[in-house]
């Protein structure tokens, strides 16, 4: 990973050169102080007395944590929703984001059910190469599923650099998946080597939900939280670990709203699944109570799916599992609408906008409820906003690390600055900030884009549209290690066995006719118009049945294996 | 328990008339020695010194245990399947329950998908009316769901003496229902106060991979293990239990094949859900590993759906968690085939016909596996063979309890008693006894079924015909006191308040770029409202008192008093 060459870095000047002097460099693994040089946006140099040009600037860091910026892995900024478009698009995203010390995002890429993923991913790049202020890349949602999206995503892992995709539970009819169709999304992602990303709630209950709550004259936001309960979260996280399991895919969960969600993923963990929990800032840092202020917007505010919990000890309950490991990397899923838009749901909640801030706000709430708390350390502060995305993405070491030859992506942190979060000094443009009146302990005092100052004495200097597009490659180590070694054990085989000669009982093909419309009784998956097999003449032999041979492009089983000693029983009628 | 006098004169024949002397009673909850006396099937007197009449005949048990008569609560005896029937019709298999000290099955009503409910209600009614040797109940599948059927569960329910249904989660494109079915039908059955049961397996992913194994060429009855991982019964089971929560119905699972459906109910029981799960004889007795073998007769007769897990430390951790008290009742899914049925699917294990035997095995697989190896005592194992499944029909205490009044059905039980299953003994006609070869301890005595004797001394005295249907009312308390008292909780309020004034954006109701999505709104909605013009008043919505109690599966969620004043900030 040395001497990443982007786009933007080819003239040189002066100002691409950086010295710190007297860091404490933090990665996820230790911390240690040093100096540290940088130059073309690439950390060149890290130790003591290093050899540097003259009339480099340099900043004396007098002993603070320097640190990897942060990578909001979940970001949805200028989405459109309904003709309508999030109130904060790539320029003012970003532009929070690194207000608060990350340095990259990954947006989810929304694709309307019917377009192609391709047209969209351009859409967005696009948007976001125009705006963007610091490195980005993009997740791609699949929203319907059939041969043409496979190809795209194909073309997409293949061609654009794009490991991650997410499929929806949720949004009945509109984009959510079927449990088959999630089984095929997943077993085209391994196959790809790509990261399978799921919105983890049932929709189909949240639909007979909202429903119900309309029917009893329940319009205002409290119905938002009260149609999508936390079991309900719960319940497709499990549906989705089952699935992964089935197909040996890697799971991503986003939006870890609940404890119940939380652990369901932390007992999966323990079983041996491969996945990936993501809290974001609102989980971490606030609670579902505000869905019954008496403010309509103040309530509408908070409008996001999965819900904020009303358990006011989930912020406290998620904080911990993501101290142990048991949760894994933190977004923001920061998709903020302003109260015009919301109101487009004034009289029924089911039509309010959904998402929340959390981008700018993230790092802060984070260091201020586990590491002020004593939940983690810094390493692990390190892990969870930057190093983990990383791995998991595949973007490390070149991001999430500060290492020689790694981008210049930096975070001087001070662990002692104390901040009122407020709407009115905010980078978003929303009126409401979810965490108003929250203070927090740590902040930024230096930010470090590609190895450009970007924040400094409180002042943020961005440059509209010099974020990179950062490519992607599948199979991540991080993830695809263990994939890997299990589909080599999955091998099925059939037992050999001789021809059965015995009498066989005469059947209706069709199960007893009572409705011309009920399909048959047979294996729903075998091919449509398959002709009916003639039972009488068998095409069991000991020859033809040895199907180890061929091989199985999809081995995501696991061997059980055949208890020998008993396999040879016969009849005993 | 003193014992009234007036028990002479009435018109009854001296074999209606029965004394049980100096047994040992075993209720689920103690266990006390005194002599029973039966007339007109009913129990008339328990105590010491009983004035019975003169010349009853009497029985001597010398101190054996006296046991409620077992109740099976699943079988699928005579159940037609394309157009053949299971080997054991009512006759055949409520002889064999009687066998094995089984005194009342509960038999599932499977009407096609398309056909009227109360139909294949009534036709189960007259085969087992026919032929059943003994008393008997039914649950009613619910195979497909739409006005009509709702309709023809509330008659059942009010009329027919039904109040069990089962749906299905698995067979796709057959049986399966979808979440919201499932929803619906759950809500309303919370209404009408039945239990909702369900067979928990994903159908989705076992479609894609039974597809996966035929491609492979796994077409032998392995590939029905391997395509129905129990991961697949542990997350229906999972999904059931949540919208059965959301409904605030209550669960019955019926077949819990694996540890980790099994898992997943403990520990919905243990945050509250009203949730019982019924393991069978098979899941008890014996494992999955016999799908591999070589003999494909054999291996085909252990197909049933959800499959024996081919983990064999299994049936004990079942055992464990059925003393426990995590799972509540037992089955035996008695459903038998034929080889030459079987053979059906002999190129193709999605073609074989699923049903394993277990109902004349059930009362000694389990005294033997739970009792002798010291996991319950006397008193549990008649709570999980009789007396949990007569609470959750609301059948007790006529069924599962020795007390005056209550049924004679009644099992003089021989704790030492050694017996090897065998398909050459066995009262099944089927070929094969997936509990082949097995010895148990423990078995029926004497077993008298409604009053009279049936088994004494190894001979079987069975009468075809004689069951009666026994009707199961609505809204049994041991399910329904908890769920009622939830119901009373679970009221939902609206937040009164101000008209929302402001700025509305202008938007879209279908989501822009394609003509054919639909509109991104709460999917069961009415057409699009005018969101310009405000029906939002202070006096509008509905005060709470007004709201009905709906079938509420949800607990309050306090509206944080303390924060819901705060303002605008901005």
């Amino acid at each position: 990973m040395s001497g990443y060459q982007g786009k933007k870095n080819i003239p040189r000047i002066t100002s691409d050169r950086l010295l710190i002097k007297g860091a404490k460099i933090v990665n996820d693994d230790q911390s240690f102080c040093a100096d540290i040089y940088m130059e073309d946006g690439v950390i060149k140099q890290i130790g003591e007395n290093l050899i540097v040009p003259g009339g480099v600037k340099t900043i004396d860091a007098h002993g603070r944590m320097l640190m990897p910026g942060g990578i909001d892995v979940h970001t949805r900024f200028q989405m459109p929703d309904r003709g309508m478009t999030a109130a904060d698009d790539f320029y003012q995203g970003t532009k929070a984001a690194l207000a608060g010390g990350t340095t990259m995002i990954i947006d989810h890429v929304l694709p309307e059910p019917g377009t192609s993923l391709m047209s969209a991913f351009e859409q967005w790049r696009e948007w976001a190469d125009s705006k963007s202020c610091c490195d980005y890349s993009l997740h791609i949602d699949i929203t319907e599923w059939h041969k043409g999206i496979q190809e795209e995503m194909e073309t997409l892992v293949k061609d654009h650099g794009v490991n991650s995709f997410l499929v929806y539970l949720a949004y009945k009819d509109i984009f959510q998946l079927t449990d088959a169709q999630v089984y095929e999304v997943f077993s085209v992602i391994r196959d790809l080597g790509a990261i399978a990303q799921v919105h983890a709630e049932n929709g189909d209950i949240v639909a007979e939900e909202q429903r119900r709550m309309l029917e009893q004259g329940i319009t205002g936001p409290e119905g938002h939280v009260l149609s999508r309960p936390e079991e309900v979260e719960a319940e497709a996280v499990n549906r989705s670990v089952t699935v992964a399991n089935q197909t040996n895919c890697p799971l991503y969960v986003t939006k870890v709203m609940s404890k119940s969600a939380a652990d369901v993923i932390a007992q999966a963990r323990k079983k041996g699944t491969v996945v990936y929990g993501e809290p974001i800032t609102a989980s971490l840092g606030t609670d579902g109570s505000h869905y019954w202020s008496k403010n309509w917007a103040k309530a509408a505010a908070y409008v996001t799916s999965p819900p904020l919990s009303p358990d006011p000890t989930t912020p406290d309950y998620l904080n911990s599992l993501l101290s142990c490991g048991d949760l894994q990397v933190t977004g923001s899923a920061h998709c903020p609408f302003n109260t015009a838009q919301r109101a487009v749901g004034k009289d029924d909640f089911s039509l309010i906008p959904e998402g929340v801030n959390g981008t700018e706000e993230r790092m802060s709430i984070i260091w201020d409820k586990c590491v002020v708390t004593g939940k983690m350390d810094e390493n692990q502060f390190v892990a969870v906003t930057s190093t983990n995305a990383a791995k998991i993405f595949n973007l490390y070491p070149r991001k999430g690390r500060i290492a020689v030859g790694s981008d210049a992506d930096l975070v001087l942190w001070d662990p002692d600055v104390t901040k009122i979060i407020s709407a009115k000094s905010h980078q978003s443009t929303v009126e409401y900030n979810i965490f108003e009146g929250t203070e927090v302990r740590g902040g930024p005092l230096v930010v470090i884009s590609q190895g450009k100052i970007v924040l400094e004495d409180g002042n943020l200097h961005v440059t509209e549209g010099s974020g990179r597009y950062v490519v992607r490659k599948p199979f991540p180590d991080y993830v695809y290690k263990r994939i890997k070694a299990r589909s080599r054990l999955a091998e099925l085989r059939g037992v050999p066995r001789g021809l059965y000669d015995g009498p066989v009982c005469e059947v209706s093909v069709t199960p007893k006719t009572m409705t011309p419309a009920s399909s048959a009784k047979t294996s729903p998956a075998k091919q449509p118009g398959q002709p009916i097999r003639n039972l009488h003449q068998s095409g069991f032999s000991l020859s033809g049945a040895q199907i180890d041979d061929n091989v199985p492009r999809r081995n995501t089983q696991r061997i059980v294996a055949p208890p020998g000693g008993r396999a040879n029983i016969t009849s005993l009628g | 328990f003193s014992g009234h006098a007036d028990l002479l004169g009435g018109p009854y024949s001296y074999s209606d008339r029965l004394l049980i002397k100096g047994g040992r009673i075993v209720n689920d909850d103690q266990s006390f020695h005194a002599d029973i006396y039966m007339e007109d099937g009913l129990i008339k007197q328990i105590g010491d010194n009983l004035i019975v009449p003169g010349g009853v005949k009497t029985i001597e048990a010398n101190g054996k245990m006296v046991i409620p008569g077992g109740i099976d609560i699943h079988t699928h005896f005579q159940m037609p399947y394309r157009g053949t029937t299971t080997v054991d019709d009512f006759a055949q298999g409520s002889k064999a329950a009687l066998a094995g000290g089984t005194t009342m099955i509960v038999d599932h009503v499977m009407p096609e998908p398309g056909a009227s409910l109360i139909e294949a209600h009534d036709q189960w009614r007259q085969w087992a009316d026919e032929k059943a040797c003994c008393d008997y109940s039914l649950h009613v599948d619910i195979t497909h769901w739409n006005d009509s059927v709702k309709q023809e569960v509330d008659n059942l329910i009010k009329e027919k003496g039904v109040n069990s249904f089962q749906v299905y989660m698995a067979y796709k494109d057959y049986y399966q229902m979808s979440n919201s079915e499932l929803y619906e039908v759950f809500t309303f059955l919370a209404e009408r106060g039945g239990i909702a049961q369900v067979h928990a397996e994903n159908g989705e992913i076992i479609a894609e991979e039974q597809a996966r194994m035929l491609q492979m060429g796994i077409t032998g009855p392995e590939g029905h293990v391997l395509s129905r991982p129990e991961e697949l019964e542990a997350e229906a089971v999972f999904r059931a239990i949540t919208i059965a929560s959301q409904t605030n119905c209550p669960l019955y699972v019926t077949r819990v094949m694996s540890k980790s459906a099994a898992d997943i109910i403990s520990q919905a029981r243990k945050k509250g859900n009203v949730v019982f799960g019924e393991p069978i004889t098979a899941s008890l007795g014996t494992d999955g590993t016999h799908y591999w073998s070589k003999n494909w007769a054999k291996a085909a007769s252990f197909v049933t759906s959800p499959p024996l897990s081919p983990d064999p430390t299994t049936p004990d951790y079942l055992n464990t968690l059925l003393s426990s008290g995590d799972l509540s009742v037992t089955g035996s899914a008695h459903c038998t085939f034929s080889v030459a049925q079987k053979a059906i699917g002999k190129d193709d294990f999605t073609q074989i016909p699923e049903g394993v035997n277990g109902v004349e095995e059930r009362m000694a697989l389990i005294w033997d596996k739970a009792v002798t190896t010291g996991k319950m005592d006397e008193n549990m194992f008649v709570a999980v063979t009789s007396t949990n499944a007569a609470k959750i029909l609301n059948l007790y205490p006529r069924k599962g309890r020795i007390a005056v009044g209550s049924d004679a059905d009644l099992v003089i039980w021989d704790t030492d008693a050694i017996r090897t299953i065998t398909a050459k003994t066995h009262n099944s006609a089927a070929e094969y006894n997936i509990f082949e070869g097995v010895e148990l301890r423990g078995a029926p005595l004497v077993v008298i079924c409604q009053g009279k004797i049936v088994l004494e001394d190894g001979n079987l005295h069975a009468t075809s015909g004689v069951g009666r249907f026994i009707p199961c009312s609505p809204f049994p308390d041991f399910a329904y006191k908890r769920i009622k008292a939830r119901k009373q909780l679970a009221v939902l309020r609206a937040v009164p308040r101000g008209m929302y004034d402001g700025p509305v954006s202008e938007f879209s109701m279908s989501r822009g770029g394609t003509p054919s999505a639909s509109a991104r709104t709460s999917p069961t909605k009415q057409p699009v409202r005018n969101l310009h013009q405000s029906g939002f008043s202070l006096a509008g919505p509905p005060t709470p008192d007004d709201i009905p109690i709906r079938p509420a599966g949800r607990r309050i969620v306090v509206p944080p008093g303390g924060r819901s004043n705060i303002t605008s900030l901005s």
